[in-house]
């Protein structure tokens, strides 16, 4: 019955629902899967078998009796960096090795309020800080999809690449994840999966590892769009816990995945088209024009001057609220404390070179200093007022467009190690993801066809705040159109 | 506005991240990396432009000054490195 594990998550939920299978066989239909193939894909830090087993039963007596929630007995895999009450949580970090939260996130509660079973946590870069996995204390991703003729295993992208693997190799349903700098939509395009950053305030960030506050959401990664939009909907609510959560009704986005997209204006930037950007993602941009356009939408050319500011303005407004967030870990009230010290000062020190890696350790530096006496104006400052200018760009268009269409990433999956040397290089990963977190804006990368060496690439939809419809509306007719379907070979 | 290995050495300490003398220097030359490429920022007229330092344009919500949680000593303690009687235990800090 493996052939579960490739049922998309609008159709298990129905399947649950009809009895055609149970959540129990559903459930051990995945565990198998992750047993066989997390010593080789390294996606799941975690694996919590027996709490999924337990969660399973107890869905199918809620089904045996035609109840149960939206997501009732669906086996989710959980990003690491959302607190799991009585589960190891640790974002990716030595620092929080062992830390086993007594409460549990409030995105995490709305999923099991739903029904839906936990399968266990998942890998991801430390502190979420990193395009390509490879910063996670637990060790790389290796993303499931491999060039043709090449055997180099692949990054899944970043910072939620577990989440990213996990779905494309079928080691869960679907995933939660996080996204501060295009963390959720550069893994979804870098392994043919469909993943959503929603409005900035839409979910709640209590019980997430914080990263950098003013920028961090919680999305899903899933196999299709209606998917991300059912999972969507149970992982956001107004919160009282979350001084920035939106109170605001949750719609029901996935009645909106299929609806016509006839008469909406696209907004194309031109600002977006980069130097030395491959010829395969410039086509398959103007591919996604032609289907729109094929599909009744209007094409408006559009322009958002300070796009080439929005990666470094994120390169000091991430570090210094980083800096400032990650001041919790002393080693004193949770966390790893360094053994040999030489005072309570030299302890604080100790315990943070330990416990964080080189990335966490490196952004946190640039957080400290553009935070300092004498630089704070010169950078912290600036970076504030050209975030608004950023911010102001999308405003100036949304009298003339309903959504914007932007590729996901600047190029395919790469090699696991390829871009470790210059920290710059990685960076430029989240250019045209970055200017929505900016500006709180939601952002869905959806895959819309192969390169040449067989690799998936994505499509980006930017949409107002606070409308995830449009962008649900859109996403859907890209994915209508582009009928991507293909899934990577199984060689794990 | 160039980093030298002192001030990557105050600025390490303001961080509390305890940095070997051998690290100063490479790491300075990684952060001048990262911040010259900053540096285009200058570019940008943001003269009048009010800082944005959130998302969400509301004002905080207040809520009743009453007891919402509390009573969890145990849980609280749950992941100290050490505790006891009801406390976390550190370093001393007062000779």
């Amino acid at each position: 019955m493996s052939d579960l594990t490739k049922l998309t998550l609008a159709d298990a939920v129905d399947g649950l629902k009809a009895k055609t299978f149970s959540s129990e066989e559903l459930t051990q239909a995945f565990l198998g899967e992750i047993a066989s193939a997390n010593p080789t894909l390294n996606a799941y830090v975690e694996v919590t078998g027996e709490k999924a087993l337990a969660q399973a039963r107890a869905s199918d007596a809620k089904l045996a009796k035609g109840e149960g929630g939206d997501l009732e007995g669906a086996p989710l895999g959980i990003k690491d960096l959302f607190c799991t009450e009585g589960v190891q949580t640790t974002a990716g970090s030595n620092m929080l090795r062992g830390f086993v939260p007594p409460y549990e996130s409030t995105v995490t509660a709305n999923l099991w309020r739903d029904g839906a079973v936990m399968l266990g946590k998942l890998n991801m870069d430390e502190f979420a800080m990193g395009s390509a996995n490879e910063t996670s204390a637990f060790g790389p991703v290796v993303n499931p999809w491999k060039a043709q003729g090449d055997d180099a295993q692949l990054t899944p992208g970043g910072s939620s690449g577990g989440s990213a693997s996990a779905v494309a190799a079928n080691l869960c349903l679907a995933a939660t994840a996080s996204d501060t700098g295009g963390s959720i939509r550069q893994p979804a395009a870098f392994t043919g999966t469909v993943g959503i950053k929603p409005t900035y305030g839409r979910a709640s960030r209590f019980g997430m590892v914080a990263f950098a506050s003013s920028l961090d959401q919680a999305g899903p990664i899933t196999k299709t769009v209606k998917d991300s939009a059912i999972l969507l909907k149970s992982m956001c609510s107004f919160d009282t816990k979350d001084s920035t959560s939106l109170d605001v009704p949750t719609p029901d986005w996935a009645a909106s995945v299929g609806q016509s997209v006839k008469g909406l204006r696209i907004g194309v930037p031109a600002e977006y088209l980069i130097d030395g950007m491959p010829e395969e993602i410039k086509k398959l941009w103007e591919q996604g024009v032609e289907w729109l356009k094929a599909a009744g939408c209007e094409i408006v050319q559009i322009s958002l001057p300070h796009t080439k500011y929005a990666l470094p303005t994120y390169y000091i407004v991430a570090p210094a609220e980083a800096s400032s967030n990650l001041a919790r870990y002393d080693g004193m009230r949770f966390g790893h404390r360094a053994e040999e010290f030489t005072s309570l000062d030299d302890l604080y020190a100790a315990s943070r070179a330990e416990g964080f890696g080189k990335e966490v350790q490196r952004r946190l530096t640039i957080g400290a200093y553009v935070l300092s006496a004498g630089f704070y104006d010169a950078y912290y400052v600036r970076a504030l007022k050209v975030r608004r200018r950023i911010a102001e760009d999308f405003d100036n268009v949304w009298g003339k467009v309903d959504a914007i269409l932007t590729p996901s990433t600047p190029s395919a999956a790469f090699k696991l190690g390829d871009k470790q040397i210059d920290p710059l290089t990685m960076y430029l990963n989240d250019v045209f993801t970055v200017t929505t977190n900016l500006a709180g804006l939601p952002g869905i990368s959806v895959p819309a066809g192969l390169d040449s060496k067989g690799l998936p690439l994505g499509l980006q939809i930017i949409g107002k705040a606070l409308d995830e419809d449009t962008v649900f509306k859109v996403a859907g007719a890209i994915e209508d159109a582009a009928g991507f379907v293909s899934k990577p070979a199984k060689w794990w | 506005m160039a980093i030298d290995a002192a001030t990557v050495r105050r600025v390490a300490h303001l961080a509390r991240i305890k940095t070997p003398e051998e690290r100063l220097e490479p790491l300075a030359q990684e952060l001048n990396g990262i911040l010259n490429w900053i540096e285009q920022l200058n570019e940008v007229d943001v003269d009048g432009v009010e800082p944005m330092t959130s998302n969400v344009a509301q004002t905080l919500r207040l809520r009743d000054d009453v007891v919402t949680d509390g009573d969890k000593v145990a849980d609280v303690l749950s992941n100290a490195p050490k505790a006891a009687d009801g406390f976390f235990v550190v370093p001393k800090v007062v000779e």
